[in-house]
């Protein structure tokens, strides 16, 4: 069990964590789900008392971390893949770990063989692949048998076999009633194995949910329908009462329908389908448009890409409750000059694409960084922009 | 399935778990038990129980690991056998140069000799001391330190002791190496210092105790620049540059410093301690020592202070 409670890191000017206040309960798997640069690693850190948070507080099981008289029997840590003297063999590496703690050093050879290391266990660490050092990082994290586990990032760099692996591992400890609490960018990742979702993205909480509840509000499915006679097809659906969004490929995406339903519609009015498909968004586009307004650094490719500039603008999503469509000082880089006001947006959508009403603001679509409230379709840029424009519409 | 269970004896043990594939369709089933693991605060029980026994560590523990720590990396090895190689040999060399019968050695003692190979094993000492802490810090393997010990101070403490031990002993068996060639060689020129128990006592411990002093310091700057090759060039500038500067010292205005610099410069300091007087006034005896450990306690000070407060 641990507790964070209105935990806040600040370097310099740049708030990394915000009041974070969220609880890791035992017996699941709780995953950490953000982007790049959203501030996970820093948490983790700050659990682990290795930084001073500015502001807030961090109880595992009730207790400072510094309080622990022999933390890896209460709480094993897999940070860096590579937080070890390279030049030391992984035997010796536990065996001093152990000992700090006063761990049997039985224990030693019982983790290299849980993790599969038992044959290079006196070999140096420096000679091992990124696989086999996270295995080593684990077997640190296991040599106490403790009760809570924390894994940032544990299936990075590795390869199929051992994501599996990891998998399997981190359910096993969560089903023994253990607290497993494990970071990741993947949200395919974390819907095979998290029970519990903890989504920040800019040092915010955006999300502290169980992955059930996650799936059921985010999860949007529809019907795509491709047509010849995209005009006609248009109108049948408009008076059925189905609104449609045009993908980028030239197909017909229509929210809530049934494709059942739609065939008939088609048949009845006699256009020519060349494809009815049900769909269903991934969780990574679910986790993107959650995460799209704090996405810290964005790599711009297709229409999106239209401004290489606006990749200047990394904080830009960083400043709450700013009016949408705002440009914030500073977002624009010099020289950039702004975004042509009369800028087209590279595709023609329908026009429920933006709801009315909407502030226009120059360079509405594909701008990175621009602030947006959750929830205001078509403000936001980058990932999950695409996506968020269709379901508004 | 995210009910808690019994504690479990293995730990390697698998549980009966549903595959990967079936979780993201099962998923609504576990919601209604959510609330559950805290629900009167019922987690106290819910937890995993680990069989391994729970004692309080102590600094025994610290120590322990930290003596596993510095004996099973290379760097501690040649480094020390550096040091070894250049004390005993540039002692021996000197002893075998001089000896023969006719050169004067106008009072100095024989034991003194050891002079020239100990202010070089004084770098590999500064080395080591830096790369003690340093190098955790340049691996990254501080984090998963700290993590092991919460107790930075006990870490840092843990880590002086070890090392200041290590280096006393490597350079006290060293010198008593060196002396003893000094004195069944050296012992028969003409105007050979007297070598009595206190005179052997100051060549060897008191020399070790400074050594070691020194090699501390070395590790407090270590542990507070973070870095191995800011700290070491600082450290051998520390040794060194007060004798460069001095030489390279002109006129009468700066007549006081040089002085200064010259008497307090390391390399004289140890000359002192190996009663090899290079200057006439200024600190002797076993000042040095007391020297070096005002300077080094107060660097060890700071280091500790600095290591409470500051994030890794």
């Amino acid at each position: 069990m641990i507790e964070l409670v209105g935990l806040t890191k600040r370097y310099g000017d740049k708030l990394a964590v915000d009041r974070l206040t969220f609880t890791v309960r035992p017996g699941m798997v709780t995953g950490f789900l953000g982007p790049n640069g959203a501030g996970k690693s820093t948490t983790m850190r700050m659990m682990l008392d290795l930084d001073n948070p500015t502001a807030g507080d961090v109880r595992i099981d009730g207790k400072h971390y510094r309080q622990l008289r022999d933390p890896l029997k209460h709480i094993g840590a897999l940070l860096d893949a590579k937080a070890m003297h390279g030049g030391r063999s992984a035997y010796n590496h536990l065996l001093c770990l152990a000992q700090s703690n006063g761990i049997p050093t039985s224990r030693v050879s019982e983790v290299l063989d849980t993790v599969g290391l038992s044959s290079v266990a006196k070999k140096r660490s420096k000679g091992f692949s990124l696989g086999m050092g996270q295995r080593l990082g684990i077997a640190g994290a296991l040599l106490g048998d403790p009760e809570i586990l924390m894994f940032d990032e544990p299936v990075n760099g590795l390869d199929p076999e051992g994501i599996h692996w990891i998998r399997h591992l981190m359910k096993n400890l969560a089903g023994q009633g253990r607290t497993v609490f494990v970071s990741s960018h993947l949200m395919s990742e974390m819907a095979l194995t998290a029970d519990h979702l903890v989504v920040i993205g800019q040092g915010k909480l955006m999300a502290d949910t169980s992955m059930a509840e996650f799936i059921a509000q985010n999860s949007r499915s529809y019907v795509r329908v491709r047509t010849p006679d995209h005009e006609r097809m248009r109108e049948a659906l408009a008076s059925a009462g189905h609104t449609a969004v045009v993908a980028p490929d030239g197909a017909l995406e229509v929210d809530g329908a049934d494709a059942a339903q739609l065939g008939e519609l088609a048949a009845r009015h006699q256009v020519v389908l060349h494809e009815l498909s049900p769909q269903r968004a991934s969780l990574e586009e679910a986790f993107m448009q959650l995460t799209a307004e704090s996405v810290e650094y964005h790599a711009h490719a297709g229409p999106a890409g239209a401004h290489p500039l606006a990749a200047g603008a990394p904080y830009g999503g960083a400043a709450p409750g700013a009016a949408p469509g705002a440009v914030p000082p500073g977002a624009v880089p010099p020289g950039g000059g702004g975004y042509p006001p009369q800028a087209q947006p590279p595709q023609a959508y329908p026009p429920q694409g933006p709801p009315p009403g909407q502030p226009g603001g120059p360079g509405q679509q594909g701008q990175a960084g621009q602030p947006g409230q959750a929830g205001q379709p078509g403000q936001q840029g980058g990932w999950g922009a695409d996506w968020q424009r269709k379901k508004g519409s | 399935m995210t009910t808690p269970q019994q504690p479990h004896p293995a730990p390697a043990a698998p549980q009966q778990q549903p595959a990967p594939h079936q979780q993201v369709q099962t998923l609504q089933a576990p919601q209604p038990q959510q609330g559950q693991p805290q629900a009167g605060g019922g987690f106290a029980h819910a937890g995993y129980t680990s069989p391994i026994p729970i004692r309080p560590t102590h600094i025994g523990h610290a120590l322990a690991s930290e003596w596993t720590k510095i004996k099973s990396v290379r760097s501690t090895m040649w480094t020390l056998t550096v040091m070894v190689a250049l004390v005993v040999g540039i002692g021996l060399l000197t002893a075998v140069g001089i000896a023969g019968g006719d050169t004067d050695l106008e009072g100095e003692s024989p034991l003194a000799f050891g002079f020239f190979g100990m202010l070089l094993g004084v770098l590999c000492v500064i080395t080591l001391g830096v790369l003690a802490v340093s190098s955790e810090y340049s691996t990254g393997m501080i984090r998963t330190t700290l993590t092991a010990c919460p107790s930075r101070s006990r870490v840092l403490a843990a880590k002086a002791i070890v090392f200041f031990a290590l280096t006393f002993v490597v350079t006290l068996a060293c010198t008593a190496v060196v002396g003893f060639i000094g004195d069944s060689m050296l012992s028969d020129n003409p105007g050979a210092g007297e070598t009595g128990g206190s005179a052997w006592f100051k060549a060897t411990v008191g020399v070790s105790l400074y050594v070691a002093l020194l090699g501390l310091l070395a590790l407090s700057v270590g542990s507070m620049l973070r870095h191995s090759a800011g700290a070491i060039t600082i450290m051998i500038g520390v040794v060194l540059l007060p004798l460069v500067l001095a030489l390279f010292m002109r006129g009468d205005a700066l007549e006081d410093v040089r002085e200064a610099l010259f008497e307090y410069s390391v390399p004289s300091q140890l000359g002192i301690m190996f009663s090899n007087t290079v200057v006439d006034s200024g600190p002797s005896g076993w000042d040095p020592l007391l020297i070096i450990l005002v300077v080094t306690g107060a660097a060890l000070a700071a280091a500790f202070s600095v290591l409470e407060k500051r994030d890794v």
